[in-house]
């Protein structure tokens, strides 16, 4: 038997023993459980935000307060930081200020999904995060709400003040695991190690694992398709994989760094990332899921791949003590098949700098702007010197069973005058590249026609036209 | 003087902005949904077995390992049903389970009853079911050319319109898909059923429906309606679809605690909520039009046909007021409008807020945009030219408009809006952008309130005035989000001139008032209001005459307590001594619509009491490369009558709007050509998030309003009217795709008007204009 999984809830200390099924989530803990019912369960897979509660995490410098959702979050992740729940705020007769700021504005009808946007709300005024309408909006897009149309609860956000201080880094401190946590239940098993050396071994030791990173993937196999995982490995514990590093010509992100992490070093590459990144699922799940694991998932509509394809990445993949790197788009061999052994895991990625005058876009395209799922995702890097395209990396998600590549496409592209005539055949090219299929997202054709256009709009973007969010600005600025 | 208690400010307490009086609650958490309620001891879990095909016959269902699985402490299956097996609300074709034959992908086969959820669920996964495939009927379409319906095709005519359409200077004819929508009430359905005495079954369920569910339950367990009590203290949000499609989860859980003897839970899951639960219904849509060389309407012609899905459920009153909003705020002078209502084999379409009324209107609305377009003429030209008020009274169903405000409402927003600069400054920024296109509409909105089935219009509510002078207030309707409770309490503190803090709300419950009708139709406020102040008069009346007999004076209630003459007594004090004189202080209420009347086998009368009113303009700006778009500017004008509450009626406006926005844009039901709904999660089905709100969202009450009508305190419905304002959007969208050709082709743009149909329109537009 190996130690409890420990943990802050209200700032106490609360420990879970070690045949915890390691598959329980927070959701299920809080409701079922402890009877903490204000948490609610509005789709189980991630989606509304009904069960946002936050996490208070201990980073090199200073406590990290992140929302997120507790129906996808196995207990055993809580280990070593401070959970916090809506009843961790107020009771009725004595609100807190997030609280009492929707009251007062009439944030709540149903009020279903009213704690669950407390929470976010909490975790901005904790982060100190701005609180201007579209910092908000983006906060809170992993925040359903049927009844009110926002309207109200974006008031009550700008209306909610500043947090109280409270200390909380003592506490956390005082629980920080120096051990990796070992899980056993029911003959599952559940390992946290605490570094890459370990979690390589352990691997090595279970290679038949799954890897757990954020779970915003993983938790689903549990929650929709009731899926038994009997060995986990997390490598949410592992300070070393936590790490966005400059190596000067490129950006090594670890396999732990969670999509808010890597954003600003993406977004200093170029903003196109921090564009694409607020809209890759909700602030909860960006709070949990790593770039890596959007890669190692070698799911056809991850957003990363594309771009970071584009941008060419390159992937470092570890067995032991041995170490590999390939190309990244190398490393989708077919649907639901990537190119990692077993006891082989993601260790980082490494992420070139984009050359100054490099044409270099990234555009998702789905149904609602905000927190969907792509149905065309590009990624775009063009070189262009004295008019003539010198390379092409063009990468598309969502037009074949993998993150893919336009060969075609490129083909048409380097060597020729970056004009519009040249970005037409260029997109025509695309019909060689791709047979996109048809699904509830998107038809096949109208795949491949926004594709293409997507391509020209890059040319159009790069003499200066303006995407549908800044249109605004346009008109009215 | 008797009144000790300190005299209190009052602050007045009608058409106040009172806050939701749930509010504190759900911001704590503390808000008890029915998954929140302590769980009883011994609570027995429920998982639906879902059939697997659109329409088979079910050749074999092997439930042995399920039964023999696990926690499994039974199975329920059409065997176990003590009374019939039939959950529909009035016409016999919807069974609690499949019996021999699926008919939709997703039917309940079976049930199983289990110690813990996940022990159920995993049950469910081992049954063994084999079919023999039918033709299915996948859309209304189909189903209408099949010759499936779930009643014979409806017909409203005034006048005859196809020789009026003939007659007129233009004709104009088109066709219009509007597709359904899922109502993603963020709490599931769910039910908790604890029994009691005898035979006696204390009902927790999420629904708007209290007394069908008692009702429909007793008739499932072959028992009397006195036997089940079904309380609702507040859902998590219903919009219509817990009307008819929470009941037939209650009524496996009342099966499950009846059969054992022990407290049974059922909660579905989110995806398996959305394939087994009906929606907005879809529509395909014919108009033709007949008109003038100003765009007056000399006549029209609508014909409907929607996707009922397998059974009736509510599909004809939903397809009859589909066909009363054909009109939307117009006078047609002569109309045919007719409804075909498909059966298909897909799950049966239900109630949402709107009810139909917004399917209706989507076709007048477009049709106006495409003679506008025909005639090189400002679509908010044609709709002025045409409303209600203007240009005539009489409905098709030959109900006489004398409400009309539209008009009035629409050239305000016009105005408001700045409207005609706008769609000026529009242009010219079209003309100068080649791959983004702006577009703005401006539309009204006139809705119907009553239910059209004239019965249903009554409402009871109970009053307890206790010694203390605390109320206890109890009514038929139900409370979920709409803030009815709070306005009715507002109104029964009003009547006694009370604090709000003095007026307890409770729980709707089937023993407190019996016989009521769903909270729907926007109805709640209007009917349970008055049955409240209904039941607040009487108790005074009481009061009345006993404070003549013992004071001389008739009390008079002022915020400072009760005078009688030159006393002034507390309220507290003034009950007590009327109880201590032996007055009852608790009365029933009652309330009837009156004047309504109407014969559905005519389709003629009158359906409404009134009709609510309100327009919306949005600008929107889309792109011609992807489809991709923003709503960048709405401004709303909306008649509430003399609002009851500000902010809630605020509320309703803006969240029904950006509902409605969702159905016409981003919200998509796809179902495969198998019959399965391919979009039963919000990864795959989207609603709005946040930052679809447009940052220039400007919301207003129509201040004139005031019902003419004598409602409660006279003000109108707001439930559903706001939520087709959002068809503004869809003109909008409308009005960018037609301007990549110059406004010269009409678009066929469908809804949802997703990015995918907006290329397709605009790559249409192209087409068309270039082999013009």
């Amino acid at each position: 038997m190996g130690r409890p999984i420990r943990f802050l809830l209200d700032g106490e200390v609360r420990e879970l023993p070690a045949d915890t099924d390691p598959t329980l989530t927070v959701l299920n803990l809080l409701r079922y459980h402890l009877r903490r019912t204000g948490t609610k369960e509005g789709c189980a897979e991630g989606d509304c935000g009904a069960c946002t509660v936050v996490l208070g995490e201990l980073t090199e410098d200073r406590v990290r307060f992140r929302a997120v959702n507790a129906c996808i979050l196995f207990a055993p992740m809580l280990d070593g930081r401070a959970l916090f729940t809506v009843e961790s705020l107020g009771r009725e007769g004595a609100l807190h200020p997030v609280q009492q700021a929707l009251v007062d504005h009439h944030g709540s009808q149903c009020g279903f999904c009213t704690p669950g946007f407390v929470m976010s709300l909490y975790a901005v005024q904790r982060e100190g995060a701005p609180t201007d309408t579209a910092s908000l909006k983006d906060a809170l897009a992993g925040n359903l709400c049927r009844c009110t149309g926002y309207g109200p609860i974006l008031a009550a956000g700008q209306a909610m003040g500043e947090a109280p201080a409270t200390d909380i880094a003592t506490a956390l401190e005082a629980i920080q695991p120096t051990e990796g946590l070992a899980l056993e239940y029911k003959g599952r098993r559940y390992f946290a190690p605490r570094s890459a050396d370990e979690l390589a071994a352990v691997l090595a030791a279970h290679p038949e694992a799954t890897i757990l990173a954020g779970g915003t993937d993983v938790g689903l196999w549990v929650t929709k398709q009731q899926r038994v995982l009997p060995t986990l490995v997390s490598l949410n514990d592992a300070a070393d994989l936590k790490g966005v590093e400059d190596l000067g010509d490129a950006i090594r992100i670890g396999a732990a760094v969670r999509y808010v992490d890597a954003q600003p070093a993406l977004t200093a590459l170029h903003p196109a990332f921090g564009d694409l990144m607020r809209r890759l699922g909700g602030l909860q799940v960006r709070n949990l899921g790593t770039v890596c694991g959007n890669i190692a998932n070698g799911s056809p509509i991850g957003d990363m791949p594309p771009a970071l394809i584009a941008a060419g990445a390159t992937l470092v993949l570890r067995q032991g003590d041995a170490r590999r790197e390939l190309p990244l788009e190398a490393f989708f061999l077919a649907y639901g098949k990537q190119d990692r052994r077993p006891g082989e895991f993601v260790e980082a990625v490494i992420v070139p700098k984009i050359g100054r005058g490099r044409i270099f876009k990234i555009a998702k395209l789905s149904k609602r702007f905000d927190q969907d799922i792509s149905a065309v995702c590009l990624g775009l890097s063009v070189g262009v010197e004295a008019g003539q395209v010198t390379d092409a990396r063009i990468a598309f998600g969502g037009m074949a069973a993998t993150p893919k590549r336009a060969a075609a496409c490129e083909a048409a592209l380097v060597g020729r005058p970056w004009t519009r005539e040249t970005v037409e055949a260029a997109a025509a090219a695309l019909a060689e590249d791709f047979t996109p299929i048809s699904d509830m997202r998107a038809s096949a054709g109208y795949r491949l026609d926004a594709a293409q256009n997507m391509v020209r709009r890059a040319f159009l973007e790069s003499a200066g036209a303006s995407r549908v969010p800044d249109a605004e600005a346009v008109a009215y600025g | 003087m008797a009144d000790s208690g300190g005299a209190t400010r009052q602050i007045p307490v009608l058409h106040a902005p009172i806050g939701h009086d749930s509010a504190p609650r759900h911001v704590s958490g503390e808000a008890l949904y029915i998954d929140d309620i302590p769980e009883p001891p011994g609570l027995l879990h429920l998982y639906v077995g879902q059939g697997a095909r659109a329409h088979a016959r079910v050749t074999k269902l092997d439930l042995a390992a399920v039964r023999a699985a696990p926690g499994v402490v039974a199975v329920l299956t059409p065997a176990d049903v003590p009374g019939k097996n039939d959950i529909s609300p009035f016409a016999g074709d919807d069974p609690l389970f499949a019996e021999g034959e699926v008919k939709f992908r997703g039917q309940a086969l079976f049930c199983v009853v289990a110690e813990t959820l996940p022990k159920a669920r995993a049950a469910a996964a081992l049954a063994v079911v084999e079919y023999e495939d039918l033709p299915a009927l996948l859309t209304a379409d189909a189903a209408v050319s099949a010759g499936a319906f779930i009643e014979p095709t409806q017909a409203i005519r005034l006048g005859d319109a196809r020789a009026a359409i003939a007659a007129a200077p233009h004709q104009l004819s088109g066709h219009l898909q509007v597709g359904g929508q899922e109502h993603f009430y963020l709490e599931g359905q769910v039910a908790l059923v604890v029994p009691g005495e005898g035979r006696d079954l204390h009902v927790w369920t999420s629904t708007q429906h209290p007394t069908e569910t008692q009702h429909i339950l007793a008739r499932v367990l072959d028992c009397p309606d006195v036997d089940i009590t079904v309380e609702v203290r507040r859902m998590g949000g219903a919009f219509g679809g817990k009307e008819t499609q929470s009941v037939q989860w209650a009524a496996m859980a009342a099966i499950a605690a009846k059969l054992t003897r022990r407290p049974a839970k059922i909660r579905l899951d989110r995806d398996d909520d959305m394939v087994m639960t009906g929606k907005r219904h879809d529509f395909e849509i014919d108009w033709t039009l007949g008109f003038d060389g100003d765009g007056r309407l000399h006549g029209a012609a609508f014909e409907f046909a929607s996707r009922c899905g397998f059974s009736a459920d509510l599909s004809h009153a939903i397809n009859d007021r589909a066909m009363f909003h054909a009109d939307n705020a117009y006078a047609l002078q002569a109309a045919e409008i007719v409804s075909h209502r498909a059966r298909t084999h897909t799950v049966s379409n239900t109630a949402f807020r709107g009810f139909g009324g917004p399917q209706g209107m989507m076709a007048i609305e477009r049709a106006l945009d495409a003679v506008a377009l025909s005639l090189g003429k400002d679509p908010l030209d044609v709709r002025l030219a045409n409303l209600y008020g203007v240009v005539g009274d009489l409905t098709p169903y030959g109900q006489t408009v004398t409400d009309a405000v539209a008009h009035e409402i629409m050239t305000e927003l016009e105005a408001s809006s700045d409207y005609r600069a706008r769609r000026a400054a529009i242009a010219k920024w079209n003309a100068a952008n080649d791959h983004l296109k702006r577009g703005i509409a401006l539309t009204p909105v006139k809705f119907g309130i009553s239910f059209t089935t004239t019965y249903l219009n009554q409402a009871g509510a109970l009053v307890h005035v206790y010694t203390d002078g605390s109320i206890h207030l109890n009514h038929g309707g139900t409370e979920m989000g709409q803030g009815l409770n709070i306005k009715v309490a507002q109104v029964a503190a009003d009547a006694f001139q009370v604090p709000l803090a003095s007026v307890k709300i409770t729980s709707t419950r089937t023993d407190k008032v019996p016989n009521t009708s769903a909270t729907a139709a926007s109805s709640g406020s209007d009917l349970n209001g008055m049955a409240a102040l209904d039941a607040c008069e009487q108790i005074k009346a009481r009061l009345a005459e006993w404070a003549i007999r013992n004071y001389g004076h008739p009390p008079v209630y002022t915020g400072g307590g009760v005078r009688l003459g030159a006393e002034l007594l507390s309220f507290r004090d003034f009950v007590h001594e009327a109880y201590v004189a032996r007055v009852s202080l608790s009365a029933a209420g009652f309330y009837k619509t009156p004047d309504i009347h109407y014969d559905r086998v005519t389709h003629k009368g009158r359906p409404f009491y009134y009709y609510a009113y309100g327009a919306a303009c949005s600008e929107v700006v889309v792109d011609t490369l992807t489809g991709e778009n923003k709503v960048v500017r709405v401004d709303i004008l909306h008649d509430v009558g003399r609002s009851l509450n500000p902010a809630i009626d605020l509320g309703q406006i803006e969240g029904g709007f950006i509902q409605g926005m969702g159905w016409l844009t981003t919200e998509e039901l796809v179902f495969d050509d198998k019959g399965a709904l391919r979009t039963h999660a919000p990864s795959t089905y989207k609603i709005p998030t946040a930052g679809d709100r447009p940052d220039a969202f400007n919301i207003a009450i129509w201040r004139p309003g005031e019902n003419r009508e004598n409602t409660i305190h006279r003000s109108k419905a707001v439930g559903e009217p706001p939520l087709m304002l959002a068809i503004s959007v869809f003109s909008a969208l409308t009005d960018a795709v037609a301007s990549v050709a110059g406004h010269k082709v009409m678009p066929n743009l469908d809804a949802p008007a997703t990015p995918e149909r907006i290329l397709a329109a605009v790559n249409d537009v192209r087409r068309r204009a270039a082999n013009a």
